[in-house]
Protein backbone atom coordinates (compact mmCIF):
# COMPACT_ATOMS: atom_id res chain seq x y z
CA UNK A 1 0.00 0.00 0.00
CA UNK A 2 1.60 3.09 -0.97
CA UNK A 3 1.65 5.82 1.66
CA UNK A 4 -0.54 8.21 2.28
CA UNK A 5 0.71 11.79 3.07
CA UNK A 6 0.13 13.59 5.55
CA UNK A 7 0.69 11.30 8.40
CA UNK A 8 -1.41 11.07 11.50
CA UNK A 9 0.46 11.38 15.28
CA UNK A 10 -1.25 13.28 17.04
CA UNK A 11 -3.30 10.51 18.81
CA UNK A 12 -3.67 12.01 22.26
CA UNK A 13 -5.57 14.83 20.25
CA UNK A 14 -8.23 12.64 18.64
CA UNK A 15 -8.40 9.52 16.28
CA UNK A 16 -9.70 8.82 13.61
CA UNK A 17 -13.25 6.89 13.88
CA UNK A 18 -13.52 3.10 13.21
CA UNK A 19 -14.95 2.52 9.78
CA UNK A 20 -16.74 -0.05 12.03
CA UNK A 21 -17.93 2.43 14.26
CA UNK A 22 -19.44 4.73 11.66
CA UNK A 23 -21.22 1.91 10.70
CA UNK A 24 -23.28 0.82 13.84
CA UNK A 25 -23.99 4.85 14.22
CA UNK A 26 -25.57 4.90 10.48
CA UNK A 27 -28.89 4.07 11.44
CA UNK A 28 -29.84 5.72 14.36
CA UNK A 29 -29.35 8.98 12.07
CA UNK A 30 -31.70 7.92 9.94
CA UNK A 31 -34.41 5.08 10.54
CA UNK A 32 -33.83 4.61 14.13
CA UNK A 33 -33.84 8.52 14.69
CA UNK A 34 -35.86 8.61 17.87
CA UNK A 35 -35.70 10.09 21.26
CA UNK A 36 -34.60 7.53 23.89
CA UNK A 37 -37.07 9.23 26.30
CA UNK A 38 -40.20 8.60 24.23
CA UNK A 39 -41.76 6.36 26.18
CA UNK A 40 -45.23 6.55 23.97
CA UNK A 41 -43.92 4.45 21.16
CA UNK A 42 -41.32 2.09 19.06
CA UNK A 43 -39.22 4.71 17.91
CA UNK A 44 -38.47 6.01 21.45
CA UNK A 45 -38.23 2.30 22.37
CA UNK A 46 -36.14 1.35 20.04
CA UNK A 47 -33.45 4.56 21.04
CA UNK A 48 -33.55 3.21 24.58
CA UNK A 49 -32.83 0.25 24.20
CA UNK A 50 -29.86 0.62 21.85
CA UNK A 51 -28.41 3.13 24.71
CA UNK A 52 -29.15 1.09 27.50
CA UNK A 53 -27.46 -1.98 25.12
CA UNK A 54 -24.55 0.59 24.96
CA UNK A 55 -24.25 1.37 28.34
CA UNK A 56 -23.58 -2.10 29.61
CA UNK A 57 -21.50 -2.16 26.81
CA UNK A 58 -19.45 0.89 27.83
CA UNK A 59 -19.52 -0.25 31.37
CA UNK A 60 -18.35 -3.46 30.87
CA UNK A 61 -14.95 -1.88 29.67
CA UNK A 62 -14.15 -0.48 32.95
CA UNK A 63 -15.90 -3.34 35.16
CA UNK A 64 -19.02 -1.16 36.05
CA UNK A 65 -22.59 -1.84 35.48
CA UNK A 66 -24.47 -0.01 32.74
CA UNK A 67 -26.56 1.69 35.44
CA UNK A 68 -23.30 3.44 36.66
CA UNK A 69 -22.86 5.21 33.31
CA UNK A 70 -24.05 8.93 32.59
CA UNK A 71 -23.82 9.92 29.07
CA UNK A 72 -22.36 13.55 28.63
CA UNK A 73 -20.89 15.55 26.12
CA UNK A 74 -17.40 14.37 26.27
CA UNK A 75 -15.05 13.91 28.99
CA UNK A 76 -14.41 18.05 29.60
CA UNK A 77 -18.01 17.66 30.83
CA UNK A 78 -17.34 14.79 32.55
CA UNK A 79 -14.38 15.91 34.51
CA UNK A 80 -16.75 19.46 35.18
CA UNK A 81 -19.55 17.17 36.55
CA UNK A 82 -17.55 14.66 38.91
CA UNK A 83 -15.48 17.52 40.82
CA UNK A 84 -18.01 20.36 40.61
CA UNK A 85 -20.95 18.02 41.41
CA UNK A 86 -19.09 15.90 44.30
CA UNK A 87 -17.78 19.28 45.63
CA UNK A 88 -21.17 20.47 45.80
CA UNK A 89 -22.96 18.19 46.88
CA UNK A 90 -20.36 16.68 50.04
CA UNK A 91 -20.00 21.02 50.90
CA UNK A 92 -21.24 20.05 54.22
CA UNK A 93 -18.75 17.10 54.88
CA UNK A 94 -16.01 19.07 53.94
CA UNK A 95 -13.92 21.90 51.77
CA UNK A 96 -10.88 20.50 50.59
CA UNK A 97 -10.25 18.83 47.48
CA UNK A 98 -6.81 17.18 46.10
CA UNK A 99 -5.00 16.78 42.45
CA UNK A 100 -2.27 16.92 41.26
CA UNK A 101 -0.11 19.46 38.47
CA UNK A 102 -0.59 17.64 35.33
CA UNK A 103 -4.27 16.83 34.98
CA UNK A 104 -5.74 18.09 32.01
CA UNK A 105 -7.27 21.96 31.93
CA UNK A 106 -10.83 20.64 32.71
CA UNK A 107 -9.78 18.98 35.79
CA UNK A 108 -7.31 22.11 37.20
CA UNK A 109 -9.67 24.89 35.99
CA UNK A 110 -12.38 23.26 37.29
CA UNK A 111 -10.62 22.87 40.74
CA UNK A 112 -9.87 26.74 40.35
CA UNK A 113 -13.28 28.02 40.17
CA UNK A 114 -13.86 25.72 43.31
CA UNK A 115 -11.03 27.79 44.85
CA UNK A 116 -12.44 31.05 43.99
CA UNK A 117 -15.74 29.69 45.35
CA UNK A 118 -14.22 28.71 49.27
CA UNK A 119 -12.90 25.34 48.44
CA UNK A 120 -9.56 24.26 49.26
CA UNK A 121 -7.24 22.27 46.88
CA UNK A 122 -4.02 21.04 47.14
CA UNK A 123 -1.89 19.96 43.50
CA UNK A 124 0.35 17.90 44.52
CA UNK A 125 3.50 18.04 42.57
CA UNK A 126 4.66 14.61 40.28
CA UNK A 127 7.96 13.36 40.23
CA UNK A 128 10.73 13.42 37.12
CA UNK A 129 8.54 11.08 35.12
CA UNK A 130 4.89 12.65 35.85
CA UNK A 131 3.97 9.93 38.69
CA UNK A 132 2.28 11.25 41.73
CA UNK A 133 3.27 9.07 44.82
CA UNK A 134 0.66 7.64 46.62
CA UNK A 135 1.79 8.23 50.06
CA UNK A 136 1.79 12.55 48.97
CA UNK A 137 -1.63 11.76 48.62
CA UNK A 138 -2.03 9.65 52.28
CA UNK A 139 -0.48 12.64 54.07
CA UNK A 140 -2.34 15.62 51.95
CA UNK A 141 -5.99 14.10 52.96
CA UNK A 142 -7.18 16.25 56.11
CA UNK A 143 -10.38 15.29 57.45
CA UNK A 144 -12.38 17.84 55.35
CA UNK A 145 -11.30 15.77 51.93
CA UNK A 146 -13.97 14.93 50.17
CA UNK A 147 -12.63 14.14 46.92
CA UNK A 148 -9.03 13.06 45.39
CA UNK A 149 -8.97 13.86 41.44
CA UNK A 150 -5.64 11.94 39.73
CA UNK A 151 -6.00 10.93 36.17
CA UNK A 152 -4.87 7.62 34.39
CA UNK A 153 -2.66 8.47 32.29
CA UNK A 154 -1.25 11.62 31.16
CA UNK A 155 -2.36 13.67 27.54
CA UNK A 156 1.29 14.89 26.75
CA UNK A 157 4.30 12.82 28.47
CA UNK A 158 1.85 9.70 28.54
CA UNK A 159 2.72 8.79 31.87
CA UNK A 160 0.37 6.02 33.89
CA UNK A 161 -0.41 6.96 37.48
CA UNK A 162 -0.71 4.50 40.73
CA UNK A 163 -4.09 4.80 40.59
CA UNK A 164 -4.75 1.51 42.18
CA UNK A 165 -2.70 2.10 45.17
CA UNK A 166 -4.57 5.79 45.62
CA UNK A 167 -7.37 3.97 45.42
CA UNK A 168 -6.44 1.70 47.90
CA UNK A 169 -5.89 4.94 50.11
CA UNK A 170 -8.86 6.99 49.27
CA UNK A 171 -10.89 4.07 49.82
CA UNK A 172 -9.66 3.15 53.38
CA UNK A 173 -10.00 7.17 54.47
CA UNK A 174 -13.38 7.47 53.39
CA UNK A 175 -12.81 10.11 50.48
CA UNK A 176 -13.79 10.03 47.02
CA UNK A 177 -11.80 9.13 44.15
CA UNK A 178 -12.19 10.68 40.46
CA UNK A 179 -10.06 9.69 37.62
CA UNK A 180 -9.61 11.24 34.69
CA UNK A 181 -9.15 8.21 32.61
CA UNK A 182 -9.43 9.52 29.03
CA UNK A 183 -6.49 8.92 27.94
CA UNK A 184 -5.80 5.30 29.08
CA UNK A 185 -9.50 4.20 28.11
CA UNK A 186 -9.79 0.82 26.02
CA UNK A 187 -5.66 1.16 25.63
CA UNK A 188 -4.54 -0.62 28.42
CA UNK A 189 -6.67 -2.21 31.36
CA UNK A 190 -8.52 0.03 33.56
CA UNK A 191 -11.19 -1.45 36.09
CA UNK A 192 -13.11 0.67 38.90
CA UNK A 193 -13.40 -1.84 41.22
CA UNK A 194 -10.04 -3.41 41.45
CA UNK A 195 -8.73 0.04 41.62
CA UNK A 196 -11.36 1.45 43.74
CA UNK A 197 -12.69 3.93 41.62
CA UNK A 198 -16.03 6.23 42.35
CA UNK A 199 -15.97 8.86 39.34
CA UNK A 200 -13.84 8.15 35.74
CA UNK A 201 -14.65 10.36 33.22
CA UNK A 202 -14.43 8.98 29.66
CA UNK A 203 -14.23 10.19 26.27
CA UNK A 204 -14.88 8.26 23.04
CA UNK A 205 -13.08 10.20 20.20
CA UNK A 206 -9.24 9.07 22.06
CA UNK A 207 -10.45 5.82 21.13
CA UNK A 208 -11.46 5.83 17.52
CA UNK A 209 -14.95 6.46 18.49
CA UNK A 210 -17.12 10.00 17.46
CA UNK A 211 -16.39 13.37 19.52
CA UNK A 212 -18.46 15.00 21.18
CA UNK A 213 -19.65 11.92 23.46
CA UNK A 214 -18.57 11.23 26.57
CA UNK A 215 -19.76 9.73 30.02
CA UNK A 216 -19.01 10.00 33.74
CA UNK A 217 -18.85 6.49 35.77
CA UNK A 218 -20.25 7.14 38.99
CA UNK A 219 -20.29 4.35 41.07
CA UNK A 220 -23.15 3.07 42.76
CA UNK A 221 -22.27 1.19 46.03
CA UNK A 222 -21.29 2.29 47.83
CA UNK A 223 -23.23 4.98 45.89
CA UNK A 224 -21.66 8.13 45.27
CA UNK A 225 -24.00 11.51 44.75
CA UNK A 226 -23.49 14.21 42.98
CA UNK A 227 -25.18 17.76 41.99
CA UNK A 228 -26.28 18.19 38.87
CA UNK A 229 -24.38 20.56 36.31
CA UNK A 230 -27.09 20.75 33.75
CA UNK A 231 -30.46 20.76 35.11
CA UNK A 232 -34.01 20.07 32.53
CA UNK A 233 -36.00 17.25 32.22
CA UNK A 234 -34.17 14.88 34.69
CA UNK A 235 -32.17 12.41 32.51
CA UNK A 236 -29.51 10.17 33.27
CA UNK A 237 -30.82 9.64 37.01
CA UNK A 238 -31.26 13.78 37.21
CA UNK A 239 -27.29 14.07 36.96
CA UNK A 240 -27.48 15.11 33.24
CA UNK A 241 -30.46 16.04 31.58
CA UNK A 242 -30.68 16.45 27.69
CA UNK A 243 -31.98 14.25 25.00
CA UNK A 244 -29.31 11.75 24.21
CA UNK A 245 -27.02 11.65 21.25
CA UNK A 246 -28.00 8.13 20.55
CA UNK A 247 -25.79 7.33 17.32
CA UNK A 248 -22.88 8.70 19.32
CA UNK A 249 -23.99 6.66 22.39
CA UNK A 250 -24.20 3.58 19.93
CA UNK A 251 -20.46 3.94 17.95
CA UNK A 252 -18.87 5.18 21.77
CA UNK A 253 -20.16 0.91 22.72
CA UNK A 254 -18.80 0.21 19.37
CA UNK A 255 -15.25 1.54 20.18
CA UNK A 256 -15.55 0.15 23.35
CA UNK A 257 -15.96 -3.19 21.97
CA UNK A 258 -13.44 -3.05 19.54
CA UNK A 259 -11.07 -1.64 22.21
CA UNK A 260 -11.21 -4.83 24.19
CA UNK A 261 -11.35 -7.13 21.85
CA UNK A 262 -7.92 -5.99 20.66
CA UNK A 263 -6.71 -4.55 23.47
CA UNK A 264 -3.78 -6.70 24.21
CA UNK A 265 -2.29 -7.05 21.05
CA UNK A 266 -2.66 -3.72 19.86
CA UNK A 267 -1.08 -2.48 23.16
CA UNK A 268 2.06 -4.47 21.87
CA UNK A 269 2.01 -3.83 18.19
CA UNK A 270 1.55 -0.27 18.88
CA UNK A 271 4.34 -0.18 21.52
CA UNK A 272 6.73 -1.84 19.06
CA UNK A 273 6.28 0.97 16.77
CA UNK A 274 6.54 3.74 19.40
CA UNK A 275 9.71 1.82 20.40
CA UNK A 276 11.00 1.72 16.57
CA UNK A 277 9.97 5.43 16.46
CA UNK A 278 12.15 6.45 19.05
CA UNK A 279 15.28 4.11 18.66
CA UNK A 280 15.20 5.37 14.98
CA UNK A 281 15.38 8.91 15.88
CA UNK A 282 17.99 8.69 18.80
CA UNK A 283 20.48 6.46 16.66
CA UNK A 284 20.72 9.15 14.05
CA UNK A 285 20.27 12.42 15.57
CA UNK A 286 22.21 13.42 18.87
CA UNK A 287 20.74 15.67 21.44
CA UNK A 288 17.26 13.80 21.90
CA UNK A 289 15.99 13.65 25.13
CA UNK A 290 13.03 11.44 26.18
CA UNK A 291 10.58 13.93 28.74
CA UNK A 292 8.12 11.99 31.37
CA UNK A 293 8.60 8.54 31.63
CA UNK A 294 10.16 5.62 29.89
CA UNK A 295 8.31 2.37 31.80
CA UNK A 296 5.04 3.39 32.97
CA UNK A 297 4.23 4.85 29.70
CA UNK A 298 1.42 4.45 27.63
CA UNK A 299 2.34 2.59 24.67
CA UNK A 300 1.49 4.93 21.97
CA UNK A 301 3.20 7.71 23.21
CA UNK A 302 6.85 9.73 22.88
CA UNK A 303 7.23 13.01 24.00
CA UNK A 304 10.64 13.98 22.91
CA UNK A 305 13.02 17.22 22.65
CA UNK A 306 15.15 17.78 19.93
CA UNK A 307 17.46 20.18 21.47
CA UNK A 308 18.39 23.46 19.80
CA UNK A 309 15.33 23.43 17.50
CA UNK A 310 12.12 25.19 18.34
CA UNK A 311 8.82 22.60 18.15
CA UNK A 312 7.06 24.68 16.05
CA UNK A 313 9.46 25.73 13.77
CA UNK A 314 10.06 21.76 13.55
CA UNK A 315 6.53 20.89 13.12
CA UNK A 316 6.28 23.78 10.36
CA UNK A 317 8.91 21.70 8.58
CA UNK A 318 7.31 18.30 9.20
CA UNK A 319 4.49 19.14 7.68
CA UNK A 320 3.55 16.31 6.24
CA UNK A 321 3.35 14.44 9.68
CA UNK A 322 0.80 15.61 12.01
CA UNK A 323 1.76 15.86 16.08
CA UNK A 324 2.04 18.58 18.72
CA UNK A 325 4.36 20.61 20.53
CA UNK A 326 4.76 21.69 24.13
CA UNK A 327 6.57 24.64 22.69
CA UNK A 328 4.91 28.20 23.80
CA UNK A 329 4.21 29.42 20.15
CA UNK A 330 1.92 26.78 19.48
CA UNK A 331 -0.48 28.12 21.96
CA UNK A 332 -1.90 31.72 22.75
CA UNK A 333 -0.21 32.04 26.13
CA UNK A 334 3.26 31.96 24.71
CA UNK A 335 3.76 30.04 28.01
CA UNK A 336 5.68 26.47 27.54
CA UNK A 337 3.81 23.65 28.43
CA UNK A 338 2.98 23.03 32.17
CA UNK A 339 3.67 19.58 32.66
CA UNK A 340 6.47 19.59 30.82
CA UNK A 341 7.42 22.23 33.72
CA UNK A 342 5.66 19.82 36.56
CA UNK A 343 8.20 17.23 35.47
CA UNK A 344 11.01 19.42 35.93
CA UNK A 345 12.12 20.39 31.81
CA UNK A 346 13.61 23.46 32.04
CA UNK A 347 11.56 26.02 29.54
CA UNK A 348 14.21 26.13 27.35
CA UNK A 349 14.03 22.32 26.47
CA UNK A 350 10.29 22.47 26.70
CA UNK A 351 10.37 24.90 24.14
CA UNK A 352 12.00 21.94 21.47
CA UNK A 353 9.64 19.63 22.57
CA UNK A 354 6.92 17.22 19.89
CA UNK A 355 4.84 15.03 20.91
CA UNK A 356 4.30 11.47 18.88
CA UNK A 357 1.05 10.16 19.15
CA UNK A 358 0.36 6.41 17.62
CA UNK A 359 -2.75 4.65 17.44
CA UNK A 360 -4.40 1.79 15.89
CA UNK A 361 -3.94 2.83 12.13
CA UNK A 362 -0.36 4.26 12.67
CA UNK A 363 1.76 1.75 10.22
CA UNK A 364 5.36 0.29 10.35
CA UNK A 365 5.84 2.14 6.83
CA UNK A 366 4.67 5.65 8.22
CA UNK A 367 6.55 5.27 11.55
CA UNK A 368 10.15 4.84 8.84
CA UNK A 369 9.09 7.67 6.77
CA UNK A 370 8.41 9.79 10.02
CA UNK A 371 12.03 8.99 11.08
CA UNK A 372 13.52 9.81 8.09
CA UNK A 373 11.16 13.00 7.42
CA UNK A 374 12.37 14.32 11.15
CA UNK A 375 15.97 13.58 10.96
CA UNK A 376 16.44 15.62 7.68
CA UNK A 377 14.17 18.28 8.93
CA UNK A 378 16.18 18.52 12.36
CA UNK A 379 19.26 18.16 10.93
CA UNK A 380 18.20 21.17 8.15
CA UNK A 381 16.77 23.46 11.39
CA UNK A 382 19.62 23.27 13.63
CA UNK A 383 22.35 24.56 10.48
CA UNK A 384 19.72 27.55 11.08
CA UNK A 385 20.26 27.49 14.97
CA UNK A 386 22.27 29.95 16.33
CA UNK A 387 22.67 27.71 19.54
CA UNK A 388 23.36 24.17 17.74
CA UNK A 389 26.74 26.42 16.48
CA UNK A 390 27.36 27.59 20.04
CA UNK A 391 26.42 24.31 21.49
CA UNK A 392 29.09 22.69 19.35
CA UNK A 393 31.86 25.49 19.15
CA UNK A 394 31.40 24.35 23.41
CA UNK A 395 29.58 27.40 24.38
CA UNK A 396 27.89 26.80 27.87
CA UNK A 397 24.18 28.17 26.52
CA UNK A 398 23.37 28.30 30.36
CA UNK A 399 26.47 30.51 31.24
CA UNK A 400 25.25 32.81 28.65
CA UNK A 401 23.18 36.42 30.12
CA UNK A 402 19.81 36.16 27.83
CA UNK A 403 17.53 38.76 28.08
CA UNK A 404 14.21 37.77 28.55
CA UNK A 405 11.73 39.19 26.51
CA UNK B 1 -2.74 27.96 12.79
CA UNK B 2 -2.18 28.62 8.88
CA UNK B 3 1.11 30.87 7.97
CA UNK B 4 0.87 33.08 5.40
CA UNK B 5 2.48 32.92 1.96
CA UNK B 6 5.39 34.88 2.64
CA UNK B 7 6.76 33.64 5.86
CA UNK B 8 6.76 29.84 3.98
CA UNK B 9 8.78 31.33 1.42
CA UNK B 10 11.26 32.69 3.67
CA UNK B 11 11.12 29.63 5.62
CA UNK B 12 11.23 26.66 2.98
CA UNK B 13 13.54 29.03 1.33
CA UNK B 14 15.55 31.40 4.36
CA UNK B 15 18.01 34.30 2.54
CA UNK B 16 21.51 34.57 3.65
CA UNK B 17 21.79 31.72 6.45
CA UNK B 18 25.05 31.40 8.21
CA UNK B 19 28.13 33.26 10.16
CA UNK B 20 30.63 35.90 9.58
CA UNK B 21 33.65 36.24 11.53
CA UNK B 22 32.35 38.12 14.50
CA UNK B 23 36.24 39.06 15.42
CA UNK B 24 36.48 40.88 12.35
CA UNK B 25 36.40 44.49 13.24
CA UNK B 26 33.84 45.15 10.03
CA UNK B 27 31.45 42.64 11.79
CA UNK B 28 28.78 43.09 13.93
CA UNK B 29 26.92 41.25 16.08
CA UNK B 30 23.74 41.36 17.49
CA UNK B 31 22.26 38.61 19.22
CA UNK B 32 18.93 38.50 20.60
CA UNK B 33 16.22 36.77 23.01
CA UNK B 34 16.94 33.79 24.89
CA UNK B 35 16.19 30.27 25.06
CA UNK B 36 13.78 29.69 27.51
CA UNK B 37 11.50 32.17 25.35
CA UNK B 38 11.91 29.91 22.71
CA UNK B 39 13.51 32.11 20.17
CA UNK B 40 16.97 33.42 19.85
CA UNK B 41 18.13 35.26 16.65
CA UNK B 42 21.87 36.10 15.68
CA UNK B 43 22.26 38.25 13.03
CA UNK B 44 25.49 39.37 12.02
CA UNK B 45 26.57 42.74 9.19
CA UNK B 46 29.63 42.60 7.89
CA UNK B 47 29.75 47.05 7.28
CA UNK B 48 32.14 48.88 5.53
CA UNK B 49 33.91 51.93 6.77
CA UNK B 50 31.28 54.51 5.03
CA UNK B 51 28.92 52.60 7.00
CA UNK B 52 26.92 50.53 4.48
CA UNK B 53 25.93 47.16 4.94
CA UNK B 54 27.97 44.76 2.65
CA UNK B 55 26.58 42.00 4.11
CA UNK B 56 24.47 40.14 6.28
CA UNK B 57 23.91 36.75 7.94
CA UNK B 58 21.77 35.16 10.21
CA UNK B 59 20.86 31.69 12.11
CA UNK B 60 17.46 31.44 14.13
CA UNK B 61 16.28 29.65 16.59
CA UNK B 62 12.71 29.85 16.79
CA UNK B 63 9.08 28.93 15.01
CA UNK B 64 8.49 29.76 11.36
CA UNK B 65 7.50 33.50 11.95
CA UNK B 66 10.77 33.95 13.90
CA UNK B 67 13.00 32.45 11.33
CA UNK B 68 10.83 34.66 8.39
CA UNK B 69 11.67 37.41 10.01
CA UNK B 70 15.06 37.44 10.48
CA UNK B 71 15.18 35.91 6.73
CA UNK B 72 13.43 39.30 5.78
CA UNK B 73 15.61 41.45 7.50
CA UNK B 74 19.35 40.26 5.83
CA UNK B 75 17.39 41.01 2.48
CA UNK B 76 16.02 44.44 3.81
CA UNK B 77 19.31 45.62 5.38
CA UNK B 78 21.90 44.75 2.75
CA UNK B 79 23.10 47.93 0.89
CA UNK B 80 21.35 50.45 3.15
CA UNK B 81 23.46 52.88 5.58
CA UNK B 82 23.45 52.06 9.36
CA UNK B 83 21.15 54.89 9.76
CA UNK B 84 18.20 53.92 7.44
CA UNK B 85 18.71 49.90 8.44
CA UNK B 86 18.64 50.93 12.13
CA UNK B 87 15.04 52.30 11.56
CA UNK B 88 13.97 49.43 10.16
CA UNK B 89 10.57 48.83 12.51
CA UNK B 90 8.94 45.47 13.24
CA UNK B 91 5.82 46.77 12.46
CA UNK B 92 7.32 47.50 8.90
CA UNK B 93 8.44 43.41 8.80
CA UNK B 94 4.71 42.10 10.84
CA UNK B 95 3.09 43.67 7.89
CA UNK B 96 5.36 42.47 5.17
CA UNK B 97 4.80 39.04 6.50
CA UNK B 98 1.59 39.28 7.45
CA UNK B 99 2.14 38.39 11.12
CA UNK B 100 -0.79 37.45 13.09
CA UNK B 101 -0.81 39.64 16.61
CA UNK B 102 0.52 36.06 18.43
CA UNK B 103 3.75 36.18 15.99
CA UNK B 104 4.35 39.95 16.28
CA UNK B 105 7.25 39.09 19.01
CA UNK B 106 9.16 37.98 16.10
CA UNK B 107 9.38 41.10 14.39
CA UNK B 108 9.91 42.55 17.53
CA UNK B 109 13.02 40.60 18.00
CA UNK B 110 13.92 41.35 14.78
CA UNK B 111 14.02 44.54 14.76
CA UNK B 112 16.39 44.18 18.53
CA UNK B 113 18.89 41.71 16.35
CA UNK B 114 19.32 44.71 13.96
CA UNK B 115 19.68 47.37 16.43
CA UNK B 116 22.02 44.88 18.91
CA UNK B 117 24.20 44.47 15.13
CA UNK B 118 24.82 47.92 14.33
CA UNK B 119 25.38 48.73 18.16
CA UNK B 120 27.88 45.86 18.22
CA UNK B 121 29.83 47.24 15.08
CA UNK B 122 29.59 51.12 16.18
CA UNK B 123 31.50 49.38 19.33
CA UNK B 124 34.17 47.91 17.42
CA UNK B 125 34.54 51.27 15.71
CA UNK B 126 35.09 53.19 18.55
CA UNK B 127 37.94 50.34 19.45
CA UNK B 128 39.47 50.87 16.33
CA UNK B 129 39.37 54.62 17.67
CA UNK B 130 41.33 54.02 20.52
CA UNK B 131 43.34 51.74 18.97
CA UNK B 132 44.91 53.99 16.48
CA UNK B 133 45.38 56.82 18.97
CA UNK B 134 47.32 54.60 21.32
CA UNK B 135 49.15 53.02 18.16
CA UNK B 136 49.68 56.73 17.19
CA UNK B 137 51.00 57.75 20.86
CA UNK B 138 53.15 54.95 20.40
CA UNK B 139 54.68 55.63 17.67
CA UNK B 140 55.15 58.97 18.55
CA UNK B 141 57.00 58.10 21.74
CA UNK B 142 58.92 55.25 19.95
CA UNK B 143 59.81 58.16 17.87
CA UNK B 144 60.93 60.02 20.46
CA UNK B 145 62.80 57.96 21.75
CA UNK B 146 65.02 57.21 19.34
CA UNK B 147 65.39 60.77 18.60
C1 LIG C 1 -6.74 13.75 29.91
C2 LIG C 1 -7.87 14.40 29.20
N1 LIG C 1 -8.96 14.78 29.87
C3 LIG C 1 -9.99 15.38 29.27
C4 LIG C 1 -9.98 15.65 27.92
C5 LIG C 1 -11.16 16.35 27.29
O1 LIG C 1 -11.94 15.44 26.60
P1 LIG C 1 -13.08 15.92 25.59
O2 LIG C 1 -12.37 16.30 24.35
O3 LIG C 1 -13.91 14.69 25.41
O4 LIG C 1 -13.83 17.01 26.23
C6 LIG C 1 -8.85 15.28 27.18
C7 LIG C 1 -8.77 15.56 25.73
O5 LIG C 1 -8.37 16.61 25.29
C8 LIG C 1 -7.78 14.65 27.83
O6 LIG C 1 -6.69 14.30 27.16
Amino acid sequence: MPLKLPIYMDYHATSPLDPRVLEAMLPYFTEAFGNAASRSHVFGWKAEEAVERSREIIGGLIGASGKEIVFTSGATESDNLAIKGAAQFYREKGDHIITERTEHKAVLDSCKRLEREGFRVTYLNVDKEGRVDPADVERAITDKTILVSIMFANNEIGTIQPIREIGAITRKRGVLFHVDAVQGLGKIPFNVDECNVDLASLTAHKMSGPKGVGALYVRRRPRVRLAAMIDGGGHERGMRSGTLNVPAIVGFARACELAQASMVGEAARVGQLRDRLEAGLTKRLDHVFLNGCKAHRLPGNSNLSFAFVEGEGLMMAIKDVAVSSGSACTSASLEPSYVLRAVGVDEEMAHTSIRFGLGRFTTEEEVDYVIDHVVEKVNRLRELSPLYEMAKEGIDLKSIQWAAH
Amino acid sequence: MAYGEKVLDHYEHPRNVGTLDKSDPNVGTGLVGAPACGDVMRLQLRIDDDGIVQEAKFKTFGCGSAIASSSLVTEWVKGKNIEAAGQITNTDIARELALPPVKIHCSVLAEDAIKAAIADWKKKQLGKLDEKQTQAQSEQSLAEAVR
